[in-house]
C-alpha cells in the first residue's frame, strides 16, 4: 500500500468547514436532526444489501442450489431401481420430481435447514458486534427494538428465501431427471403432480413456521454473545441435543416438549387424507419456543450495555 | 431504577435457574397428576354350584376394586379366553379411578378358579356370574337400585364380552353392558358360511349370510381351544389398537403384557389332570375333537355352540348396550356385532355401535376407547356426562403419517343403519368385469392361499400395511373379477355382496368350498386385503353340471378405496386358515350378475385430528407476542424527556455514575458541560473512564446514576437527539466485506436520513483514502480505518462531534491535519468533544479541557486558564535557592518555592520579563522562563501513580 495516496487535501478541510458553516441543522420536536425519522432507519432493503453482499450468504445460497444436483448425481452414480413404487423416502426419490423434492427436504430437514436459519439469525447481531459496527448503528441512532426487528426481518426473508430455494431447485432438477409424474407416498398412495406441488409448498410453509424456534433461539444467543460462531453453533447444538433426546424412547410423552419433535410433521402432507394434528402441535410448539426466545432477545438487547 | 437493574443483573442467572426449575416442576407435577392414588382391591373366593343340580361347588377367585368414594355403581369386568382376573387388572384400576366399584373374577377353568370350562354355558359360567351379582348386592360399597339389586354394568372383551351379553340376557339386575370384540354365534364364528342361495333382507351394513353348514375356521379354532388347554393365551389380542391423534411413541409405553400369558401362568397351581381335554368339560372337548378331525359339525355340536352364544339370549336384552367390535378381526368379525345389534334392537334395546381399528388381529381398545367405555358406564350408571347416544362410530385407517403409525380418523353416523324399522344402509353398485374362470382345488387342499395368520396377526398387524399385503393367491386356484377404476373415493363400510354362479369343472365334486376376498387394488397393481378377512362359502353343485347361483356376502371391512383404485373380487379354492376341501376338483366360476353392492355409511369426521388445544395455544401465543410488542411501544413513547432551557447546550452531564455488578466503578459522580463552539478535550490516563463516559453519551451504556442531556434532551438508548451527534469511539466499525465508500453509503442509508444531508464526498475527502476507498475495508491499514471512521462520524455534519483518541495510529502529519480539521470544524459553528490521554494533544487541539482520573472529575476549564494557572511562573535556573531569594525580594511576588532545578512564584502582576531581568542581574543563569504548567503537574502526578 502506498501511504502517499492517503492524505487529506487542505482544500478538503475548507470544503467541509464551508459546508458546515452553510448548513444549519434543522431540529425536529423530538430533538433529532430534521431529516431523521426513527421509522426510516435501517430499512429492510438496506439491511438485505448489507447481508447479501456477504460471502457466507452467497455461499449458503449457492450450496442450496448445488445440493439437489449433488443428490441427483449420487442417484445417477449409485445403483438405483428407477420408478420404484414402494419403500421409504430414499427408495422413492426417483419415482417423480416431487418425490425428489420430498427426499431433498427429508435429508436436509434435520440438520441443514436449522443450521441455515441459525446462521442467518445467530450471525446477524453478533457479527455486527464482532465488527464493532453495532455501536455506530445504535448511535446513528437506530432504536434498539427497531434494529433487532429489522435485522430479524431481513434474516427471516433470507431464511424463507433459502427454504424456498432448496425445494424449488430440487423440483426443477427432479422434473428434469425424473419427470413430472405422480407423487408416491411410502404407503404406495399416489397423488397427481399438481397436488404434490401444493403439498410441497405447504410443507415449506410449515418448515418455515416450525423453524421459528431456531430463529428465536439464534437471535437470543446472537444478542447475548459477541461471537457469531457462539450464537450459530449454540443454536445448532441445542437442535442436535433435542433431536438426540427425541430418539430416547423411554422419555415417552416428555419428548413432545422437545422443540424438534414435530420437525418432520410436514410429511403428513404427503397423504391424500391430510392429518393436520401433528402440524398444528408443531406450529404451537414452535410459536411458544420462538416467542419466548424472541421476547428474551428483545428484553436482553434493550437493557444490554454495548461494549464491543 | 438503577439499583433495581443492578439487582436484576446480579440475580438474573439464579432467577433463570429458578424459573427453569419451576417449569420442570410444573411439567413433573402435571405428569405425576396422571398417576392418581393407587386403587386398593380385596380378593375373595366365592363358591358357586358346579352345575344346575350338582351338590359340588367350584371356587371362583374374585377381586373387588374400591374407588375413593363409596357407595358407587359397580362394573363387572370379565376376562378373555385363556386369561384370568389378573389380565384385566389395569383396566379394572382405570374404572376404579373413574369412581366405580369393579369386580373381576377368573371364570371357571381359568386362573385359580376351579371347575371346567363350559364355554359360557348358561347353566355354569352365567350362573357363576349371577352368583357374583348376588355378592355385589350384599356389599355396602355398591350402590343399589333396590334391595339386592346392585347398580351394575358388565363389560369384557372376547369371551368376557359374550358373558356380558349372556348375563344381561338372563339377569335384569344388569343395568348396562359393553361387550367388546365378541361373538354373536360361536357356531357362525368358527364355522362360517357366507353364501345363501336366496339373499337375506337384512338392512344393516355388515350383515353376512350366516348360512348353515359352514367351513371350519381351523387355525383360529385351534388357537382358541389350546388357550383353554394350556391357559396360554394366543387368542386375545396383545397391545393396543392405534387411535386417532396417537403417535407411534405411545405404543410401546402403554403396551400391556400378553393377557394371561406367562406371568399369569407362573402364578397358577399346576393343573392336576391335563388330559387330552385339558380343563374343558367333556362335551366341549368332544365337540371340538369332532369338528377338528372331520372339518364339519354335527347338529349336537352346533346346538352346544349356539346355546353358549349370546344369540340364545339377545332377544331378551333391553338394557342400553354399547357394542365395540374390531376392524382387524378375523376371529369375531364385524358381522358378529352386526347380528347382535340387530337382535338387541329387535328386542327393544338401545344400541350404540363402535368399530375401532383393532380386534383379535389388531390390538385391544386403546386409552381413548377405554375412556369412551368408561364414559358410557358413567352416563348409564352414575348419570354423569353427556349422553353417549346410540350412534355409530367407525375408525378409518388412512395412509402414512410422519410418526410411523397409520393415520386414523373416526367417522360418526347418527345411528347404525338398518336397526330402526325402515332404515337401511346405503349401497353403491359397481360393475365387475370378468368372464367365467376355472379354479382348481389341489388334493388335500394344499398348497393353500394365505389371507391372514391368526394369533400372529396381532403382532403382524401392528403394521397394517404388512398384514394386508401378506395375502397370497395361488395361480390356477382363483377366479378374479375386477371393477373399473374408481372415479372418486369410495369408503367401504360393511360387507359387500355379490352374486356368483358356480358349476362343476369336472365330474368329481358334489359341492364346492370357496373363499371370496375383496381386494383394494391401487393403480400400480399393489393390492390390499382390508382386514385380512376372507368369506368362506359352501355351494352344493347340481350333478348335471349346471351352475348353482349364490349370493356371497364378503367380509365386512372399513376401507377408503381411493380414486383410480379398483376393487378386485377373488374367489379361491383354498385358504390356509380354514379346513379346505380334501378332494381335488375344478370349478367354473362366473358372475351371475356383473354388479357388486358396496355398503357405505355416511357420517361426519370426528377430527380430534385438529387439536383445538394447540389451536388455542397458537392464538394465545400470538396474542401474547403482539401484546408484548404493544406494551413495549407504549413504554418507549413515555420515555421521552427534554429540558428546553438547555436546548442550546450541546452536552450536559450531571452526576453521572457507572458501576458494574462486580463492584467496579468506571465513572463516579461526573458532571461537566460542553458549550456551543467549544473543542473540549476529555483528558485522563488510560482507564480514567473517558470511553465509558462517551459510550454513555452515545446511549450505548446505561448509566447507573445521573443523566446526560444533549441539546436539552435526555439521552436514552436510541434517543432521536443522538442523530445530532457524530461519533467515533474506541476503534472503527466497518463491514469488512464492503469497500470504504460502500460502508459510508450503507451506514448513511441505515440512518434513514436524506442523502443530500450526508456530504459523503466531503467526508471521504477528509478521509483522503484516494483509490483505496473502493477496496474492501478488510485490506485497510489501522490508520486508514481510523480516517474512514472519523469521516463516518462527520457524515451529516453533526452538531456535536465526539471523537475518542482520534489521533491514535495516525502519523505526525496526519495528526497535524486532524487538529486542523477539528479546530476549523468547531469554528464553523459546531462543537467537538475529543478524548485523549496525551496532554500535548489536548493542549494543541482543544479550547477547553476536562481532566478525569479514576472515573472522577479532577479539573475543568479553558485550556489556557488551567495551563497558565493564573499569574504563576516557573524559572528553570542553575541555583534555585539563590533565585528564590531574588524573587522574594521583588515587590508583589509571593508564594515562592523552589525544587531541584526550578523556582516557582506567583508574580501577581509583576511582568515575567522584569522578574527575569532581576534574576539575570543577580547572576542567576536562567535556562527557561514560562508560565507554571499546573495542568502538566497534575496530569503527571496522576499518570505517575
Amino acid at each position: 500500500m502506498n501511504e502517499h495516496d492517503v492524505h487529506t487535501d487542505p482544500g478538503a478541510i475548507t470544503e467541509l468547514t464551508d459546508a458546515a458553516a452553510h448548513q444549519r441543522t434543522e431540529v425536529a420536536q423530538d430533538g433529532s436532526a430534521a431529516g431523521y425519522k426513527a421509522r426510516r432507519t435501517l430499512r429492510v432493503g438496506v439491511e438485505l444489501q448489507r447481508q447479501v453482499r456477504r460471502r457466507r450468504t452467497q455461499f449458503v445460497l449457492g450450496f442450496l442450489v448445488l445440493l439437489p444436483f449433488i443428490l441427483a448425481l449420487s442417484f445417477e452414480i449409485g445403483q438405483s431401481d428407477p420408478n420404484r413404487r414402494t419403500g421409504g423416502f430414499v427408495d422413492l426419490a426417483t419415482a417423480s420430481g416431487i418425490n425428489f423434492v420430498v427426499l431433498t427436504l427429508f435429508v436436509s430437514g434435520s440438520f441443514l435447514l436449522p443450521m441455515i436459519v441459525a446462521l442467518f439469525f445467530g450471525d446477524t447481531i453478533a457479527s455486527e458486534a464482532s465488527w464493532s459496527s453495532l455501536k455506530y448503528l445504535l448511535a446513528a441512532p437506530i432504536p434498539r427494538h427497531r434494529l433487532l426487528r429489522q435485522k430479524a426481518m431481513a434474516s427471516g426473508i433470507l431464511s424463507v428465501f433459502a427454504l424456498a430455494l432448496l425445494p424449488a431447485v430440487a423440483l426443477g432438477v427432479g422434473v428434469a431427471w425424473y419427470g413430472a409424474g405422480e407423487v408416491v407416498s411410502p404407503t404406495g398412495e399416489a397423488a397427481p403432480f399438481a397436488d404434490g406441488v401444493l403439498g410441497m409448498a405447504l410443507a415449506v410453509c410449515y418448515i418455515a413456521i416450525n423453524l421459528f424456534w431456531v430463529a428465536g433461539l439464534a437471535l437470543f444467543l446472537s444478542v447475548i454473545t459477541d461471537a457469531p460462531l457462539g450464537a450459530v453453533g449454540g443454536t445448532v447444538l441445542v437442535s442436535i441435543v433435542s433431536q438426540i433426546l427425541d430418539q430416547i424412547e423411554p422419555l415417552g410423552d416428555l419428548r413432545n416438549y422437545l422443540p424438534t419433535h414435530y420437525a418432520m410433521a410436514w410429511a403428513d402432507l404427503l397423504s391424500t387424507d391430510v392429518d393436520w394434528s401433528e402440524m398444528t402441535r408443531g406450529t404451537f410448539s414452535a410459536l411458544v419456543y420462538g416467542g419466548i426466545f424472541t421476547l428474551l432477545a428483545a428484553r436482553r438487547f434493550k437493557t444490554k450495555d454495548i461494549t464491543s | 431504577m438503577s439499583r433495581l437493574s443492578r439487582i436484576r443483573g446480579r440475580w438474573s442467572i439464579p432467577a433463570a435457574v429458578v424459573v427453569l426449575a419451576l417449569i420442570a416442576g410444573g411439567v413433573y407435577f402435571t405428569r405425576s397428576g396422571d398417576d392418581p392414588a393407587p386403587v386398593t382391591f380385596r380378593e375373595a373366593i366365592i363358591d358357586a354350584p358346579e352345575g344346575p343340580d350338582s351338590p359340588q361347588t367350584v371356587n371362583i377367585e374374585t377381586r373387588l376394586y374400591l374407588p375413593q368414594q363409596t357407595p358407587a355403581p359397580a362394573i363387572m369386568l370379565a376376562h378373555g379366553f385363556g386369561g384370568s382376573l389378573r389380565s384385566v387388572h389395569t383396566q379394572a384400576e382405570e374404572f376404579a379411578r373413574r369412581g366405580f366399584v369393579v369386580l373381576t373374577w377368573s371364570a371357571r377353568g381359568f386362573g385359580r378358579s376351579t371347575g371346567q370350562i363350559a364355554l359360557n354355558s348358561l347353566d355354569r359360567e352365567v350362573r357363576d356370574a349371577q352368583k357374583l351379582l348376588d355378592f355385589l348386592g350384599t356389599r355396602d360399597e355398591v350402590q343399589k337400585d333396590s334391595g339386592g339389586d346392585p347398580r351394575v354394568g358388565v363389560t369384557g372383551a372376547s369371551y368376557g364380552g359374550a358373558l356380558s351379553l349372556l348375563l344381561a340376557g338372563v339377569d335384569k339386575r344388569v343395568d348396562t353392558l359393553v361387550p367388546v370384540i365378541t361373538y354373536n354365534d360361536l357356531a357362525q364364528s368358527l364355522l362360517p358360511n357366507s353364501a345363501l342361495a336366496t339373499p337375506r333382507s337384512d338392512a344393516t351394513p355388515a350383515a353376512t349370510a350366516f348360512g348353515e353348514d359352514g367351513i371350519f375356521k381351523r387355525s383360529w379354532a385351534g388357537i382358541f381351544f389350546s388357550a383353554g388347554m394350556t391357559s396360554i393365551d394366543l387368542s386375545s389380542p396383545t397391545g393396543e389398537a392405534p387411535e386417532m391423534g396417537q403417535t407411534e411413541s405411545n405404543q410401546p409405553a402403554v403396551q400391556q403384557p400378553p393377557a394371561g400369558g406367562s406371568g399369569a401362568q407362573g402364578q397358577q397351581p399346576p393343573t392336576p389332570s391335563l388330559g387330552a381335554c385339558g380343563r374343558f368339560r367333556p362335551e366341549v372337548c368332544t365337540a371340538y375333537t369332532e369338528v377338528a378331525t372331520t372339518g364339519r359339525a354335527s347338529q349336537q355340536t352346533l346346538d352346544l355352540l349356539r346355546k353358549s352364544s349370546p344369540v340364545a339370549v339377545t332377544d331378551r336384552i333391553s338394557q342400553p348396550t354399547m357394542l365395540v367390535q374390531g376392524e382387524q378381526d378375523t376371529l369375531f368379525g364385524l358381522d358378529q356385532s352386526d347380528a347382535t345389534a340387530r337382535q338387541i334392537a329387535a328386542a327393544g334395546g338401545k344400541v350404540k355401535m363402535v368399530w375401532y381399528a383393532g380386534g383379535h388381529d389388531g390390538g385391544n381398545p386403546g386409552t381413548s376407547l377405554r375412556g369412551e367405555i368408561a364414559d358410557w358406564m358413567a352416563f348409564h350408571l352414575q348419570g354423569r356426562g353427556t349422553d353417549p347416544g346410540t350412534g355409530f362410530e367407525y375408525a378409518v385407517q388412512g395412509a402414512f403419517r410422519s410418526s410411523g403409525t397409520p393415520s386414523l380418523r373416526t367417522v360418526v353416523a347418527p345411528a347404525y343403519p338398518g336397526l330402526s324399522p325402515g332404515s337401511s344402509a346405503e349401497r353403491r353398485t359397481l360393475k365387475l368385469n370378468g368372464r367365467e374362470q376355472v379354479a382348481v382345488n389341489p388334493a388335500g387342499g394344499n398348497p393353500a392361499a394365505i389371507s391372514n395368520l391368526p394369533g400372529l396377526g396381532s403382532a403382524l398387524s401392528r403394521s397394517s400395511a404388512i398384514s394386508s399385503r401378506l395375502s397370497i393367491d395361488l395361480p390356477g386356484q382363483a377366479a378374479v373379477f375386477t371393477s373399473d377404476a374408481l372415479e372418486s373415493q369410495l369408503l367401504l363400510t360393511g360387507s359387500s355382496t355379490v352374486r356368483l354362479r358356480v358349476a362343476r369343472g369336472d365330474q368329481t365334486s358334489g359341492e364346492a368350498i370357496l373363499f371370496a376376498k375383496l381386494y383394494d387394488v391401487a393403480a400400480d397393481g399393489s393390492r390390499v386385503l382390508p382386514g385380512s378377512a376372507v368369506a368362506p362359502f359352501r355351494v352344493a353343485l347340481p350333478p348335471d353340471g349346471s351352475a348353482a347361483e349364490v349370493t356371497v356376502t364378503l367380509p365386512p371391512a372399513v376401507r377408503p378405496v381411493e380414486s383410480e383404485h379398483k376393487l378386485a373380487l377373488v374367489v379361491s379354492t383354498t385358504d390356509q386358515a380354514f379346513a379346505n376341501a380334501e378332494q381335488p376338483a375344478a370349478y367354473r366360476i362366473s358372475l351371475a350378475s356383473d354388479e357388486i353392492s358396496v355398503p357405505v355409511v355416511s357420517g361426519r369426521n370426528v377430527t380430534t385430528g385438529f387439536p383445538t388445544g394447540a389451536l388455542w395455544g397458537i392464538v394465545v401465543a400470538l396474542l401474547v407476542l403482539i401484546g408484548a410488542g404493544v406494551v413495549a411501544m407504549f413504554r418507549r413513547r413515555l420515555a421521552h424527556d427534554s429540558d428546553p432551557d438547555l436546548a442550546g447546550v450541546p452536552l450536559v452531564i450531571s452526576n453521572l455514575t457507572k458501576s458494574y455488578p462486580g463492584g467496579l466503578t468506571a465513572v463516579k459522580d461526573l458532571s461537566f458541560r460542553v458549550e456551543h463552539g467549544q473543542v473540549l478535550g476529555l483528558l485522563g490516563p488510560n482507564g480514567a473512564g473517558k470511553t465509558t463516559t462517551l459510550r454513555m453519551v452515545m446511549g450505548l451504556i446505561h448509566p447507573s446514576e445521573g443523566h446526560i442531556r444533549v441539546f436539552g434532551h435526555k439521552v436514552t438508548p436510541g434517543a432521536p437527539v443522538l442523530s445530532r451527534i457524530g461519533s467515533f469511539v474506541e476503534g472503527s466499525g466497518f463491514l469488512p466485506h464492503l469497500s470504504g465508500a460502500a460502508n459510508l453509503r450503507l451506514y448513511w442509508a441505515a440512518t434513514g436520513r436524506p442523502l443530500e444531508e450526508a456530504h459523503v464526498e466531503e467526508a471521504l475527502e477528509i478521509a483522503g483514502l484516494g483509490d483505496a476507498v473502493h477496496r474492501r475495508v478488510r485490506t485497510y491499514s489501522q490508520g486508514m480505518r481510523q480516517r474512514l471512521a472519523i469521516a463516518q462520524a462527520m457524515l451529516g455534519l453533526p452538531d456535536l462531534l465526539i471523537l475518542d483518541e482520534p489521533t491514535n495510529g495516525l502519523d505526525p502529519p496526519q495528526i497535524h491535519q486532524m487538529r486542523e480539521v477539528l479546530r476549523r470544524y468547531a469554528a464553523a459553528g459546531r462543537t467537538v468533544l475529543v478524548s485523549s490521554h496525551l496532554l500535548a494533544e489536548v493542549e494543541q487541539t482543544c479550547s477547553h479541557v476536562v481532566v478525569m482520573h479514576k472515573g472522577q472529575l479532577v479539573a475543568a476549564g479553558e485550556v489556557a486558564d488551567i495551563a497558565a494557572g493564573g499569574g504563576e511562573a516557573t524559572f528553570r535556573v542553575d541555583a534555585p535557592a539563590k533565585a528564590a531569594d531574588v524573587l522574594r525580594g521583588l515587590e508583589g511576588v509571593h508564594d515562592v518555592h523552589e525544587d531541584e532545578d526550578a523556582v516557582h512564584a506567583s508574580l501577581n502582576g509583576v511582568p515575567r520579563a522584569a522578574a527575569l531581568s532581576a534574576l539575570v542581574a543577580a547572576g542567576v543563569a536562567v535556562d527557561q522562563a514560562g508560565p507554571r504548567r499546573r495542568l502538566e503537574d497534575a496530569f503527571l502526578e496522576l499518570v505517575g501513580e
